[in-house]
């Protein structure tokens, strides 16, 4: 036996989905005890190969060997009994159960009846949790918790069923900086203790300050393994995407003209009466970015249904918005749109795209009423191919079938294009609403969309901003202001930002003095 | 495109599973299957007059089942097509017996029939107004409305409009009767097949049109898949919500004049009972698409037919058993789709 033992070992394993090759004779050893990064481009083809190693898709040929024994595996229950866990993207717990009781779900006592002992169960989880530094209350129910703790559940959820080995696939895409932090620290130490990890990211930062070692994956194959000490986010961007990419797009000075979104005084009561914004004023120019930085639940939620026209009717709502001159406050979602405003919402699986539905039929949601596409009662279906195909080539969005494939099939990043795309490039446009507009994009496609943002500010359209990626907020924004407790304690000006931006990091802590 | 094919294949595979479970239970009773089987072609396929008994019985199943499939595109779970349909009839054949004998027939049919539709359509479009404004769940409604159904029609009958001393209404005028086919054709002689059939096949044509290439029916198909993507899209879903169930009522109406002004001439009471609820089934098996609807709509006429004819020598139970094995079998066919 060697002294770095292997705990999976990929050998020429391929998949297929009818003619795209999603994973091409694969091979990658993941050493037992290590963190084990893959990063590649949108549709590269991780989430299949994660799936592979939990048993959710079998290999059409090749071997995977778990702790040196090669193993077939039918359904994620072989790969837990094997040792394996994942945490998806898309979290599976049922909300009105406690964490403890979806921690046991599914693993419950053989014997039908047999009484569970949650009290037993809750003793072990906090045990678990706090060795490897989760705090999180088993008598708590999964619906109150936040983004971040129902990530912990799974994890906990999968070392409760005695994972060693522990998929991740994009687990910081949906987190805060300091959720991110704090999961990384837990990550080090689940392999401080002998369990290894298989992580899933775009991020390049992440990859190089957390695992040991990095494979990345082009078209379905691996096409290198990394030490991530003798590695640069340059080099590994270029290993990704086959050219030099510029992590930071040019932003040139722009030249905002006339307000185009007043909002003033803006307050926001729930029923409960929180006050979720509290009066809450600024304006966006036309062909200037404003970007929101600000902790998530500090208002930017309701901000971003509100000026959709889709706030919950039961808060109270006071002050004014206007557009272009215009009130929206109390319009429809419809009549909204019509007055020029376009808008990629943070969630776009739940509220962007309909999953069932074409690529060319998602690429027209939402923009159906637009007199192009119609033709008597329906679409005229030469005019929309044409269209989705044009967006399709100018986002490199990567499909099958544009008629055909169904949006779900797609893979994340690709998925996100299609959103951004559509809203992008809509006619008539004034105000461009963007929430996590780069989620789970890979680096070229985030270049490419960064480029778009700043090519449609330069048409005169008024962007406002939404992101959890300070970086991504300083390199795009012209103005910044800082969302706290539904207000804005501070905006930094235009000089300011241009000034923040020669010293990234010291600018980066300022904007969180204000938004903690 | 490997899940397309056994999207096709599962119904197939369902009535065929369904099959062979009903010769199992023929077995059973003691009888020869194969007996039994050319008992039943003969008396379906082998005459004009068994193809169009089948084809009547199919025509009420296409109306119904489209009156269950259409609102399953926008997510809506519709058992009133039992009460929709009653209503509708028992509408369709007072006005038919009201209207004045010297109305020539091209006023007298569609007017019989707006009667059906409207008496439907206000069925269907309770269940969404109830839906919509107060947040009833539908399947409650539709069947609520269902109970209110056959206990007015049974009130208005015998109070006020039954003839004395039957159990159904006066027969409507000649005018407002539709002709049946085998006066056209001369084929299908006896049988109740009237041309009704034709307006069922327009019906699914146009709503597969309606679904699949209208921007009304996209608009549908998002609500029924994403409701809450829908609205962010600007699209008002309570409009749809509305429309479909008024809509799906009004077309099992339609299914009323195949009944009423295709055959009877007058309402009597059952003359509707079960096939709305057969539409359920006829739905389910054609996964709510419009042009499968036919063919679904076909085996269960078929079997329906075909239990009676050969009632006399199996149980017509056992056509019951295998129309609700198939039902089963698909669901289980899809359901283990991943
Ligand atoms: N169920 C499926 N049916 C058909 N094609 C699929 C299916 N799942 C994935 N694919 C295709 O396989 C390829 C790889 O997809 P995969 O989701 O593994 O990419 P990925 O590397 O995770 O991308 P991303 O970074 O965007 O999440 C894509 O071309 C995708 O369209
Ligand atoms: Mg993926």
């Amino acid at each position: 036996m060697s002294t770095m033992p292997e705990a999976l070992v990929l050998s020429g394993v391929s998949k297929k989905f009818g003619a795209v090759e999603a994973n091409r004779n694969v091979s990658l050893t993941v050493q037992k005890g290590s963190i084990h990064a893959i990063a590649g481009e949108n549709g590269a083809g991780k989430s299949t190969l994660a799936r592979l190693i939990y048993g959710l898709h079998r290999p059409d040929s090749g071997t995977i060997a778990v702790n040196g024994k090669t193993v077939s595996m039918n359904s994620p229950k072989d790969a837990i009994a094997l040792g394996i866990g994942m945490v998806h993207q898309h979290f599976m717990l049922v909300p009105n159960f406690t964490v403890a009781e979806n921690i046991i779900l599914g693993i419950e006592e053989k014997a039908l009846f047999a009484s569970i002992s949650v009290r037993k169960t809750a003793e072990s989880i906090r045990i678990l949790s706090e060795r490897y530094g989760m705090p999180v209350d088993p008598e708590a129910l999964t619906g109150s918790l936040s983004v971040g703790e129902e990530q912990r559940v799974e994890i906990l959820k999968a070392l409760y069923r005695k994972a060693e080995i522990l998929i991740l696939d994009e687990p910081t895409a949906v987190l805060t900086p300091q959720e991110i932090d704090r999961l990384f620290s837990v990550l080090r130490s689940l392999r401080d203790t002998g369990k290894t990890i298989l992580i899933i990211t775009h991020k390049l930062d992440e990859v190089i300050s957390l695992a040991d070692r990095v494979s990345v994956m082009r078209k379905g194959e691996v096409t290198g393994t990394v030490e991530c000490r003798n590695t640069s986010k340059a080099e590994l961007a270029r290993m990704m995407v086959g050219r030099n990419v510029l992590l930071r797009v040019d932003n040139p000075v722009p030249a905002p003209l006339k307000p185009v979104l007043a909002v003033e005084n803006l307050c926001c009561r729930t029923q409960k009466g929180a006050m979720k914004l509290d009066n809450l004023s600024f304006t966006i120019r036309a062909g200037e970015i404003f970007g929101i930085a600000g902790v998530e639940g500090n208002g930017q939620s309701e901000l971003l249904s509100i000026l959709c026209g889709l706030n919950d009717r039961k808060n109270r709502l006071s002050g004014t918005i206007l557009l272009d001159g215009t009130t929206i406050t109390g319009r429809t979602p419809a009549e909204i749109t019509s007055l020029g405003v376009s808008h990629v919402p943070e969630d776009r699986l739940k509220h962007a795209v309909i999953r069932n539905f074409s690529v060319s039929e998602n690429i027209l949601f939402g923009r159906q009423r637009e007199q192009r596409f119609r033709k008597g009662f329906g679409f005229n279906r030469t005019i929309l191919d044409a269209y989705a195909k044009k967006l399709a080539g100018r986002y490199d969005i990567r499909f099958d079938d544009i008629n055909i494939q169904s949006l779900a099939s797609l893979s994340g990043g690709n998925q996100q294009k299609v959103v951004v795309a559509r809203e992008l490039d809509r006619p008539f446009l004034k105000l461009l609403i963007l929430a996590q507009p780069t989620r789970g994009v890979d680096i070229g496609a985030i270049e490419l969309i960064h480029r778009s943002i700043i090519e449609t500010r330069d048409n005169g359209v008024a962007v406002l901003l939404i992101t959890s990626e300070l970086d991504e907020l300083i390199t795009l924004s012209t103005r910044i202001g800082c969302l706290y407790n539904g207000s804005l304690r501070k905006i930094f000006t235009e000089e300011e930002v241009a000034e923040g931006r020669t010293d990234e990091e010291a600018f980066e802590h300022e904007i969180g003095l204000h938004i903690t | 495109m490997k899940t397309r094919i056994r999207h096709i294949f599962i119904p197939f595979a369902a009535v065929a599973g369904a099959g062979l479970f009903g010769m199992a239970i023929i077995l059973m009773t003691g009888r020869d299957p194969a007996e039994i089987g050319s008992r039943l072609f003969n008396a379906t396929l082998g005459s004009g007059y068994g193809m169009g008994q089948v084809l009547f019985k199919t025509t009420t199943l296409i109306f119904t089942g489209l009156a269950v499939a259409l609102p399953f595109r926008a997510r809506l779970f519709n058992i009133g097509g039992e009460g929709q349909l009653q209503v509708a009839a028992f509408s369709a054949a007072v006005t038919g017996a009201m209207l004045p004998s010297s109305l020539p027939p091209i006023a007298a049919v569609p007017l019989t029939a707006c009667a059906a539709m409207a008496a439907g359509g206000i069925w269907g479009a309770s269940a969404g107004v109830l839906k919509v404004r107060f947040g009833v769940n539908e399947v409650i409604s539709t069947i609520m409305l269902n109970f209110i159904a056959q206990a007015l029609t049974g009130y208005l009958l015998t109070s006020h409009f039954a003839v004395p001393s039957t159990e159904h209404t006066a027969e409507t005028g000649s005018a407002s009767m539709l002709p049946g086919l085998d006066e056209i054709t001369g084929f299908f002689r006896g049988s109740p097949l009237n041309v009704s059939i034709f307006g069922a096949l327009a019906v699914a044509i146009l709503s597969s049109l309606f679904l699949f290439r209208t921007s009304a029916g996209y608009e549908l198909r998002a609500v029924g898949s994403q409701p809450d993507a829908a609205s962010y899209a600007g699209i008002r879903s309570e409009r749809y919500l509305l429309t479909v169930m008024g809509a799906a009522g009004a077309i099992a109406g339609l299914g009323a004049m195949n009944l009423v002004a295709g055959y009877k001439h007058y309402y009597e009471t059952g003359m509707t009972a079960g096939i709305g609820f057969s539409g359920i089934a006829v739905a389910l098996l054609a996964g709510a698409h419009p042009i499968w609807i036919l063919p679904a709509a076909l085996f269960f006429g078929f079997l329906e037919y075909g239990g009676l004819a050969v009632g006399a020598y199996v149980p017509k139970e056992i056509f019951m058993i295998i129309q609700a094995i198939t039902i089963l079998l698909v669901i289980i066919g899809t359901a283990r789709k991943t």
